[in-house]
């Protein structure tokens, strides 16, 4: 299976996902990392080839939601805002932190101590 | 322009086998919008690799859930051991697909019997649970346990099948196929089943794919996309097709799911007279460093692991999207335009399986 | 369009009887694989500690200057772990699970060191 990692800046990411819809590129996932900096990682696919476009950024910047080019990413995007923190607006269908109802707010947020 | 009314569809329902809400917009019993709301079994599994190094934490992706137990213990092995460059024998990959096709057969039978449920064909979901009986007792005697088999480890396979009891499994494959067939006529040809699931929920292939939709939702659709295809574990070597139908509706995904139970019993029996002897495992030592993404094919739809190792026994970050998270925005479009005793059917065609979705 | 069509099945159940098993009244046969409670030799262990660090639950608690190994029952997911990697292979996994109770129940083995038998 062919897997390819590339970074990108919080900028282009609108770009490159218009990009890759047009060429007829799915979205599977989008994954989170506390690890020096939040790391957001977008998966898309294609007759079984897997592209990931990946952003660093930290829980102050703003990142625009892809809800209007891929309608499903509501419930990726909901859930990241939850559980880490990081700041996405413009979301097709905002639940305002209450996706999961956690009692704790944002428990992936903190450092971990062991690395 | 009837009155508007909110009525919900709450945790607790007869039809469901694990709690979801969901706040229907009804226009006069025509459904106008489904809000979700899940997170009623969150329980942080996620969280846990802080704690667990990483081959304790086998044990905990195998209780994701319940129906699909093995294949989430297999997809967590095969991204470790692709990260760290393991290659396992070749009799393990064989051991691991014919589990994880008894697996699938156990998934669509305790799905058909659901189904039979939910339009209150009380007799018809007895028979389809009572063949899955026989799968469970061969789980038993080949691992150890029905339901949770702890039997995936990294490098390998703990257990071994020997040579009669892999021969008395191809003879019950025999044996089910035949009772299959009348219980698959019954849902097939039976009118009470036609009128109840025929035109009921239509997802055009479009919709299908704007709407990222996975497993047999899709293909009911017309989109031919199954992981299976691209040769992980034994499936290389063996010889199938995926399985489509044209039309959308319920009954189509009916078709395509009744259609996979005689496949995977074909995939079982050309497994068992393709495998080689050899050892069940190999040595692993040392600690994972890297990354991986892994896609397997599970009963529900195509299911991504992402795995993030930094050198140190713990790991750094371990991803699980299930198929059930993918297809919920399709459930919501077809739900536009249905009418409200519609609404149990439809939510059991996408195969809800909850404990998945919210880990 | 059919409408009968689940009578062959409905009459062959009719002549079958029940195809579920009797219990209480039949025991359930168990295979020779099924898992079930954690049993110790107690007179073999050297207490090394591998299994309690090992345990996926930390159910196993070793206590090395009073030579006593004990487990807490409800927290075992039976899982064998501990008894493949015990160096004296003193740990094996009985057919039968364990007992149901309401509190939380944690047996322990003491090693004595005049007779052989367990505590």
């Amino acid at each position: 299976m062919d897997q390819s990692v590339r970074v990108i800046t919080s900028g282009e990411l609108l770009g490159e996902s218009l990009t890759l819809k047009n060429k007829g590129y799915r979205l599977v996932a989008i994954s989170c990392t506390n690890k020096d900096g939040m790391e957001l990682t977008y998966s898309f696919n294609k007759d079984y080839e897997l592209v990931n476009l990946r952003v660093i950024t930290d829980t102050t910047e703003e990142i625009s939601s892809i809800s209007f080019i891929y309608s499903y990413a509501f419930l990726y995007e909901n859930e990241i805002k939850e559980l880490f923190g990081v700041n996405i607006v413009n979301m097709a269908m905002d639940f305002k932190e209450k996706f999961y109802r956690i009692s704790a707010t944002t428990p992936f947020k903190t450092e971990k101590e062991e690395n | 322009m009837g009155k508007r009314t909110i009525i919900p569809f709450g945790p607790q329902h007869p039809v469901l086998p694990e709690p979801i809400h969901l706040d229907l917009v009804l226009d006069d019993e025509t459904v106008v919008e489904a809000i979700p709301q899940i997170g009623y079994i969150h329980r942080g599994l996620e969280k846990l690799v802080e704690k667990k190094d990483y081959q304790q934490y086998t044990y905990v992706a195998e209780r994701i859930c319940g129906i699909c137990s093995f294949m989430h213990g297999m997809g967590y092995c095969m991204a470790v051991e692709e990260i760290m460059n393991v290659e396992i024998p070749e009799r393990a990959k064989f051991l691991r697909t014919i589990w994880a096709e008894l697996s699938r057969l156990h998934s669509h039978l305790l799905w058909l019997g659901l189904l039979a449920d939910a339009f209150g064909f009380e007799s018809l979901f007895m028979h389809s649970w009572r063949l899955r009986e026989s799968i469970l007792d061969i789980f038993e005697e080949t691992t150890g346990g029905r339901v949770i088999f702890s039997v995936c480890d990294i490098g390998g396979v703990r257990k071994d099948i020997s040579n009669e009891t892999l021969q008395k499994i191809a003879a019950i494959m025999d044996r089910m196929e035949k009772e299959t067939k009348e219980i698959a006529d019954v849902f097939l040809n039976d009118s009470s089943v036609k009128l109840r699931t025929k035109g009921v929920g239509v997802l055009t292939k479009q919709q299908a794919f704007d709407l990222g939709a996975v497993g047999p939702m899709a293909k009911a659709s017309g989109l031919s996309h199954d992981m299976r295809t691209t040769g992980y574990a034994a499936y290389c070597k063996l010889n199938f097709q995926p399985i489509t139908a044209t039309e959308g509706d319920s009954y189509a995904r009916t078709v395509v799911r009744i259609g996979e139970v005689f496949q995977s019993y074909d995939l079982i029996k050309q497994a068992i007279a393709l495998i080689p002897e050899g050892d069940i495992k190999v040595k692993v030592t040392g600690n994972p460093n890297g990354e991986s993404f892994m896609r397997g094919e599970q009963p529900r739809g195509e299911v991504l692991y992402y795995v993030k190792a930094n050198g140190t026994k713990f790991l750094d970050r371990v991803r699980v999207r299930t198929p059930t998270f993918a297809n919920l925005p399709a459930l919501l479009e077809t739900l536009k335009g249905c009418s409200l005793s519609d609404v149990p059917i439809l939510i059991l065609t996408i195969d809800p399986c909850i404990s998945c979705t919210e880990r | 369009m059919s409408i009968f069509s689940m009578t062959k099945t409905l009459c062959k159940s009719i002549l079958h009887g029940p195809y579920t098993v009797q219990y209480p009244l039949k025991p359930k046969e168990k295979y020779e694989r099924t898992r079930g409670r954690i049993e110790i030799e107690i007179n073999d262990c050297i207490f090394c500690g591998m299994c309690s660090r090992r345990c996926p639950t930390g159910a196993i608690t070793i206590n090395k200057p009073n030579q006593t190994w004990s487990i807490e029952r409800l927290s075992c997911i039976q899982c064998n772990y501990c008894g493949e990697v015990c160096p004296k292979k003193c740990l094996h996994m009985a057919n039968e699970y364990t007992t149901p109770s309401y509190d939380k129940v944690r047996d322990e083995y003491a090693r004595v060191s005049d007779n052989q038998e367990n505590n």
